[in-house]
């Protein structure tokens, strides 16, 4: 938290947390897709979907998957503006147990027909979490650039990668390491200072034990 | 952000630096920026709500149609000469509304410090500026005076209505805005402190009970009684009266209350005006929306 946390975000109301919140997620969901989105599954819990509709979480999150910002008059026409882009999507419900109040699960495909899974929680002021990435749980803001590398669970990976950043002067602010089951699938989850240029995210992809680099770009 | 407003007051005295520019020295240094840059950015925030005032219509209602249309007739109440609280006040009741319908209304706002209390702050200022003909620069500093309060808020208590009750969104919006008021009125730092912790001090307790859990009733109106209790908190500062218990400790109050408020009253929808007969069926009636 900052100042301008404290006054501020600039956005469209009527609650942060409903409504500036939810267009984050979108916004942050569409830049891990990398790619316009053509169809989304969006799957409210708790508190979204008892009192989504008045708070226009609804309208905000459709918003945020085509790139509106959380202060842009327009998350109010979103169903249209979708419409006129040709974007499929559909709202429903979804019981994810004991999750933030604040929750959805969002099944995205590009328009190239790239896949995303994505659960992810408003947690207050405008602040989001995810918690899960195709199916692997994990934990960031997308406040920084992140990167979230899927990989097997075997010594020295982590080293690996933290060798590439380090070769191309990337600060890393937060690292955190989930996994499945020992030896299994692993979610090495880096949250950097600075952006990751392409190349090196396709330099990580192409380490051996890694399965798939998904990187959270702030720009765009 | 600072732990205690204390700290502030004596960093001020200890450097002889206004109230303003030790809330924005921390931030520099917080966000690795220079002052001047920090300094735009703040500035960004007031114009953004002084676009915010600006961008009322009179004509819209909130999806569920609870909110909107209400600023209007206190616009007209006031220019008729109408109003017990003259002129002045009505134009703060009557921006502080505003501000609460547009935010209703999925208009674009300054959430300072929430969505739900972004009438409270514009209200004051906006209204301040318009009478004493301050330039902007002095209502950015001013922003300053209500960011450095509500930073010390979140830092000792919590400025979310789910967390809090609404003592802690229209509570701390009305403890930053007495603040910056009693800075634009020549208060010192001592004044800027008496005028945050009495502002609290009056609305400590509120609960948060919102109809159908949408932030429309009671919070746009309740925009009101934050904005006038910051300005007349604000006078009694600068009239030299001062809050017998120290704000730092107002706030750890407000903390304190908030958690031992029962949770129907925390923005869950489930207790206070939401729970009265006409409230529950006002959410009967959305959930057909």
């Amino acid at each position: 938290m900052n100042l301008f946390d404290i006054v501020g975000p600039v956005m469209v109301g009527p609650s942060s947390s409903h409504t500036a919140g939810a267009a984050k997620i979108g916004n942050v969901a569409r830049r891990l897709l990398n790619e316009d989105v053509a169809e989304a599954e969006i799957l409210f819990h708790g508190s979204f979907l008892a009192t989504g509709k008045g708070h226009g979480t609804d309208k905000a999150l459709l918003a945020g998957l085509m790139g509106l910002a959380v202060d842009d008059p327009l998350i109010p026409c979103s169903f249209e503006i979708a419409r006129q882009k040709g974007l499929k999507y559909r709202f429903g419900g979804i019981d994810l147990g004991d999750a933030h109040p604040n929750s959805v699960k969002l099944l995205l495909t590009g328009i190239s027909g790239k896949k995303l899974e994505l659960t992810a929680s408003s947690i207050g002021g405008g602040r989001i979490e995810v918690n899960e990435v195709d199916g692997l749980a994990n934990s960031f803001s997308g406040d920084y650039p992140t990167l979230i590398i899927q990989n097997q669970d075997q010594p020295g990976l982590v080293a690996e990668i933290t060798c590439v950043l380090a070769g191309f002067q990337i600060n890393i602010a937060t690292l955190q390491l989930y996994r499945s089951s020992r030896g299994g699938y692993a979610v090495t989850v880096i949250e950097c200072d600075d952006e990751v240029p392409q190349d090196v995210v396709a330099e990580l992809a192409h380490e051996e034990g890694i399965v798939k680099v998904t990187y959270l770009s702030m720009s765009s | 952000m600072y732990t205690s407003v204390k700290e502030i007051m004596e960093i001020c005295e200890k450097e002889r630096i206004p109230f303003w520019e030790c809330v924005r020295k921390e931030d520099c240094a917080e966000q690795a920026m220079s002052p001047e840059e920090n300094f735009e950015k703040m500035k960004k925030m007031y114009l953004a709500m002084w676009a915010a005032d600006q961008s009322y219509d009179p004509e819209l209602l909130s999806q569920s149609g609870m909110s909107g249309r209400d600023g209007a007739k206190i616009a007209a109440a006031r220019q008729e000469g109408k109003l017990l609280c003259g002129d002045f006040i009505g134009l703060v009741m009557e921006k502080a509304v505003q501000m609460g319908e547009s935010n209703a209304c999925m208009k674009r706002i300054v959430a300072a410090p929430t969505a739900g209390s972004c009438g409270v702050l514009p209200a004051v200022l906006l209204s301040l500026q318009k009478q004493k003909g301050f330039d902007d620069d002095r209502m950015t500093e001013a922003l300053y005076v209500a960011a450095g309060i509500g930073g010390v808020i979140a830092s000792r208590a919590f400025l979310a209505g789910a967390a809090g009750g609404c003592q802690a969104e229209i509570g701390s919006a009305s403890s930053m805005a007495a603040g910056a008021a009693a800075y634009l009125n020549g208060g010192n730092t001592e004044a800027i402190a008496h005028a945050a912790a009495l502002a609290m001090k009056n609305l400590l307790g509120l609960a948060c009970d919102p109809v159908a859990g949408l932030v429309e009733i009671p919070c746009v109106k309740r925009n009101v009684i934050g904005a006038v209790n910051a300005l007349t908190s604000a006078d009694l500062a600068i009239a030299g009266v001062e809050s017998r218990i120290p704000v730092d400790e107002v706030f750890d109050a407000m903390r304190s209350i908030g958690r031992s408020l029962p949770e129907n009253i925390w923005e869950t929808g489930l207790g206070g005006l939401a729970a009265t007969p006409t409230g529950a069926a006002l959410r009967e009636r959305l959930r057909n929306l």
